[in-house]
């Protein structure tokens, strides 16, 4: 009762309590002595660094603090850096172990921010070859982290000696230093190998480990003594575990680059029965992922991953079955034998082993079993993260390629993981699954935009939401009942945000201008969302009513399907006309189409990638030749019509490596010749390539690289005029590389002599193309069949000719492929794409040739026991339709 | 994370830069002590932070020993109040990895004198750093050892003036010094 009674003005003793409480909390995990250092009150106490004697104890307790604070991520200025620092160098007066230890690790720490850090070179080089073993590693670490190129030659003889020293720890130390050194001169390695070469010899695993990365990278650009070195060491097999790893990636890596690597292949087999566990992984995952393997290495490989998968440590079991999950992607049938390990997996406490279990046994299953799995990963989808669900519903992408039959099954499925709960990038990743299944079976096109239909209905991801009545406006036209999405699109309309009703009144004008039956109702809907209070709803709505009301013209499609243009490029051609006297009018095919999103084929990745700016590579290449003064003059007012593909025009491994990219405007075509120098005892100076014109082409001009010294990029560029006739521009043209070499010291650079010598190397043969002269628009869904009509009436030219392939094309995709390669036209109407078995088929291209001239093509192929084709081109241009046809003969 | 290599079937290029991660973590998912050794992922502490955050939220719930995250494998293991990570690349050998987070936990256990816990971790925190910048260096494996890591430490017995030590710390640093000698 009296409790009760005195309830209220306990009230403030309460709160004592609380506070008590929290005191108590603050007590227990209180232990966390770091916990409220303030940087500025720590680096006051810094000073008493300064003084003498110092006191070790209180002395390493502040520093720990400095580096506490350091490694939680706190900032420090240049000059509190450099303070510190200095303050820290008084500490070398001390004798104790660890004080001295943390200041190595404070120097370690400071380094990059400090000034004047090399001050305590000199301190560092003492201990480093005193006598306390304790210290002379340790120094050697945070001495190189201070190295910069002007010093390394002071150190070099001790590091050299420390090398080979007889301590394991400084030996490591100093090859671990070496190749952290690379960064700042680099051929360190290359220097210090002979050292590195005898501390390979050490009894020490980890010295082993360490000298055998040293000499990899002293060795990596020259493959003979690569060749050399793995196979010493592949007969006397390292005893470290690590060394053996290090070895076995290097031998991968010379079995996919030498012809003969037979014995490497042999030797990664024979890693399989090492006696550690981590060298056994290695090899088996080595044996997977390289491309030589055969049937008899992947088998070896997977029944020591099917051991593995029965281990019971997770980690093992992990790396087994994400392994084998690789191999089922290569060779479904070598797994088959693991099937009943991975099903034992699927129950996992490991989410992770249990979903690739999952995914592996779906690549490697049956049809039958499709369904029992997929009923398995429906118990536990909700319990995996995101990105597992990902790959989840990768492999049922995967699936429906693999069995199109299944398609209903899967897609309910699919439709089921989009009703549930998740992020957006396992959203986006089921419809982009969605609309995969979509496009590779026209069966499921209906149920694939139905299950679409109803997401949208309930989608929070505005960004979805858009991509979904985007692929609606495009794709539902064309259904059995295009009708039936109209009322879907519509509510979209009345209900979402601005810019899902901006999309969907563009998808409802695709409807209108597609189906005519439609378009009076569609109407009235486009005019209330003339009312919308949003600016750009309102603008979208009334700009296709106008278009729409004007009546049903053929002409109108591309108005409400405007072709995707390089917003940038536009922009400069726009204001380039505006300077102009606009006397003629505005050429629109002059301007690039914008980079397509190209969707990687088969990479199955967790991980989005961020998006990268939607720059296309042509206006990237505009930027960087508008900098070269040379070029700017004559090409600053045009525009870059196509880059080409790199084309080498030498070998990976000679001196010199030269590559081009041919850059094609209008009138002229610039060749970009990225060289490389790879000697590392020569530097080059008035780099050119030199191109036999044949007397075709006009020479304009050549702008020489000045100086290329060892391992750099340099560029140098020759401009030349095409030559009027169209069908001489299709040349082969030798090339010769001239410069002025100066032989140098190769560890400085600097030149032995004041004169260099002139000298030539010849390159490959340069080919001009017509592929380089031509590009696609851009426009995917351009309608075909109606520019192909009435191209005549706009005076298109058309020719025609039949022709039997070659003996080497014996399928009608390769003929798809190479006539598709070769022309650099674009097809369009999904009509690259064949149906399975089919024996006659019709390739639709479009493109433009340079100076915007449009170009339409047909090729009518049939297969019998060879492919014939019947190619009729259309163009503005007789020449250009000509040239397409003989590039072709 | 399951980067099909097929566009590219090269192998990847041999290198002894094995390791891109170490973090020590409380059970509130805060850092004590990390170190990231590639500058091209979390170049900053924010991100690195974030990172830690969603691994520790990742992992705190199950000792499920491994899991993948933004691309990097990483393998972890936890005592008391503490999670110990160790991150590689994605195509990295996930045993060594372990090797390395075996080494590190065994590690910090012979410096704390097996009382692996936050307090403990904290109070030798000069140490463990000490003994991390053994195991790895710059991203390279310099020890995976632990018995020569806490050799290389220093472990420094005469912490305490002798006459502040109480008689039960001078007999156990005794013991530990006997130990010692008698397994070398």
């Amino acid at each position: 009762m009296s409790r009760d009674f005195h309830w209220l003005p306990n009230i403030p003793n309460i709160r004592k309590m609380n506070a008590f409480k929290r005191d108590k909390k603050e007590d227990e995990d209180g232990s966390n002595q770091f916990q409220n250092l303030e940087k500025t009150t720590v680096l006051q106490e810094a000073r008493t660094f300064n003084d003498t004697p110092v006191n070790p104890r209180k002395c390493a307790h502040i520093l720990t603090k400095i580096l506490y604070l350091l490694n939680q991520g706190e900032q420090l200025g240049t000059t509190e850096a450099t303070e510190t620092f200095f303050a820290m160098t008084k500490l070398f007066q001390s004798r104790d172990v660890v004080l001295r230890r943390l200041v190595y690790l404070g120097i370690k720490e400071l380094s990059s921010i400090a000034e004047d850090v090399i001050i305590v070179t000199s301190s560092l080089t003492k201990d480093m070859t005193g006598k306390e073993d304790l210290y002379r590693a340790a120094a050697i670490r945070a001495l190189c982290t201070i190295t910069d190129g002007a010093m390394l030659a002071a150190i070099e003889r001790y590091m050299k000696q420390a090398i080979v020293d007889r301590s394991a720890a400084v030996s490591s130390a100093a090859l671990v230093s070496s190749l952290h050194l690379t960064t700042v001169s680099g051929d360190v390695a290359r220097r210090w190998a002979n050292e590195a070469q005898e501390a390979l010899n050490s009894d020490n695993v980890m010295v082993q480990y360490h000298a055998l990365g040293v000499l990899y990278q002293a060795r990596k650009s020259d493959k003979h003594a690569v060749i050399k070195l793995v196979a010493k060491l592949m007969r006397s097999s390292p005893k470290s575990s690590y060394a053996a790893c290090m070895l076995i990636r290097m031998a991968c890596k010379l079995v996919e680059e030498v012809d003969e690597g037979s014995e490497f292949l042999e030797f990664i087999e024979s890693c399989i029965r090492h006696k550690s566990e981590m060298v056994v992984y290695e090899a088996a995952h080595a044996l997977v992922n390289l491309g030589r393997s055969g049937t008899r290495e992947i088998a070896s490989a997977v029944s020591v991953l099917q051991l593995f998968s029965g281990s019971p440590k997770p980690t093992l079991r992990f790396a087994a079955v994400r392994t084998l999950n690789k191999v089922a992607m290569s060779h479904p049938a070598a797994v088959i034998a693991c099937n009943l390990d991975l099903e034992n997996l699927i129950t996992d406490s490991n989410r992770s082993i249990a979903t690739l279990a999952i995914t592996t046994l779906l690549k490697t299953g049956a049809e039958s079993s499709v369904d029992r799995l997929m009923k398995q990963i429906a118990t536990f989808v909700s319990e995996i993260s995101d990105e597992f669900k990902v790959v989840v519903v990768q492999a049922i992408r995967a699936l429906c390629q693999k069995f199109p039959r299944k398609h209903a099954v899967l897609m309910n499925f699919l439709a089921a993981m989009l009703r549930d709960e998740g992020g957006l990038e396992y959203k986006a990743a089921i419809v982009d699954t969605i609309i995969a299944v979509m496009e590779g079976n026209v069966e499921a096109k209906e149920a694939g935009l139905a299950h679409l239909c109803e997401f949208i209905e309930d989608c929070e991801h505005t960004s979805l939401a858009v991509r979904i009545l985007h692929l609606l406006g495009q794709e539902g036209p064309t259904s059995k009942q295009p009708s039936r999405y109209i009322r879907f699109i519509y509510n979209r309309v009345i209900l979402e945000s601005a810019s899902v009703r901006a999309a969907a009144v563009t998808a409802l004008a695709h409807f209108a201008a597609a189906c005519p039956a439609l378009l009076p109702n569609i109407l009235v809907l486009l005019s209330r969302c003339q009312l919308d209070f949003d600016d750009e709803v309102r603008d979208r709505a009334t700009y296709y009513c106008t278009i729409l009301q004007q009546n049903a013209d053929p002409a109108i499609l591309p108005l409400v399907q405007p072709p995707q243009l390089s917003i940038p490029s536009l922009e400069r051609a726009l204001r380039n006309y505006v300077r102009s006297p606009m006397d003629e009018e505005f050429d629109i095919s002059q301007i690039p189409p914008a980079q397509a999103i190209e969707e990687p084929a088969q990479e199955v990745l967790a991980t989005v990638k961020p998006q990268q700016p939607r720059l296309t590579r042509e206006e990237n290449f505009m930027e960087k030749l508008l900098q070269v003064p040379e070029l700017s003059a004559i090409i600053h007012d045009s525009i870059l019509f196509k880059s080409s593909t790199v084309f080498e025009l030498t070998e990976s491994e000679t001196e010199y490596n030269v590559k081009c990219i041919k850059h094609c405007f209008s009138d002229y075509l610039i060749l970009q010749f990225d060289c490389l120098n790879t000697l590392s005892d020569q530097f080059l100076e008035d780099v050119r390539v030199t191109v036999d014109n044949q007397d075709i082409y006009t020479i304009v001009c050549e702008v020489p690289c000045v100086r290329l010294p060892y391992n750099e990029l340099g560029s140098t560029y020759t401009v030349l005029k095409f030559p009027e006739d169209i069908q001489s521009t299709i040349i082969t043209l030798p090339t010769t590389l001239r410069f002025i070499a100066h032989d140098c010291d190769p560890s400085t650079g600097i030149p032995d002599a004041e004169q260099g010598y002139g000298d030539e190397y010849t390159l490959e043969d340069l080919e001009i193309t017509v592929r380089d002269q031509v590009r696609g628009t851009g426009s995917r869904n351009v309608d075909f069949s109606s520019s192909w009509e009435n191209a005549a009436t706009r005076g298109f030219v058309t020719t025609e000719q039949i022709f039997g392939l070659g003996a080497n094309v014996t399928t009608l995709e390769e003929a798809i492929q190479s006539l598709v390669m070769f022309l650099g036209l674009e097809p369009v109407e999904r009509s690259d794409r064949i149906k399975s078995g089919a024996r006659q088929h019709t390739l639709l291209l479009t493109g433009v040739f340079r100076g915007g001239k449009e170009v339409l093509a047909r090729a009518k192929l049939v297969l019998t026991n060879h492919v014939t084709m019947q190619f009729t081109v259309r163009s503005q241009d007789l020449e250009v339709a000509e040239l397409m046809i003989s590039s072709v003969g | 994370m399951f980067q099909s290599n097929t566009k590219d079937s090269k192998p990847y290029e041999p290198t002894l830069y094995t390791i891109k991660g170490i973090s020590i973590l409380d059970n509130d998912g805060n850092r004590i002590l990390a170190k990231y050794y590639d500058k091209n992922i979390f170049p900053t502490s924010k991100e690195q932070k974030a990172f830690e955050k969603n691994l520790f939220n990742k992992t705190h719930r199950t000792n499920a020993e491994i899991i993948m995250l933004d691309g990097l494998t990483c393998v972890y293991k936890s005592n008391v109040d503490l999670f110990f990570y160790v991150m590689g690349s994605s195509h990295e050998n996930e045993l060594i990895l372990m090797s390395v987070l075996n080494c590190l936990y065994e590690s910090v256990s012979h410096i704390l004198r097996k009382n692996v816990e936050k307090k403990a971790v904290l109070d030798s925190l000069d140490i463990v750093m000490l003994a991390v910048d053994e195991i790895c260096d710059g991203g390279i494996i310099l020890d995976a050892d632990a018995t020569s890591v806490v050799q290389r430490v220093a472990l420094r017995t005469d912490d305490i003036p002798l006459g502040e030590q109480t008689v039960a710390q001078v007999l156990q640093s005794a013991k530990e010094q006997l130990k010692w000698s008698l397994l070398k």
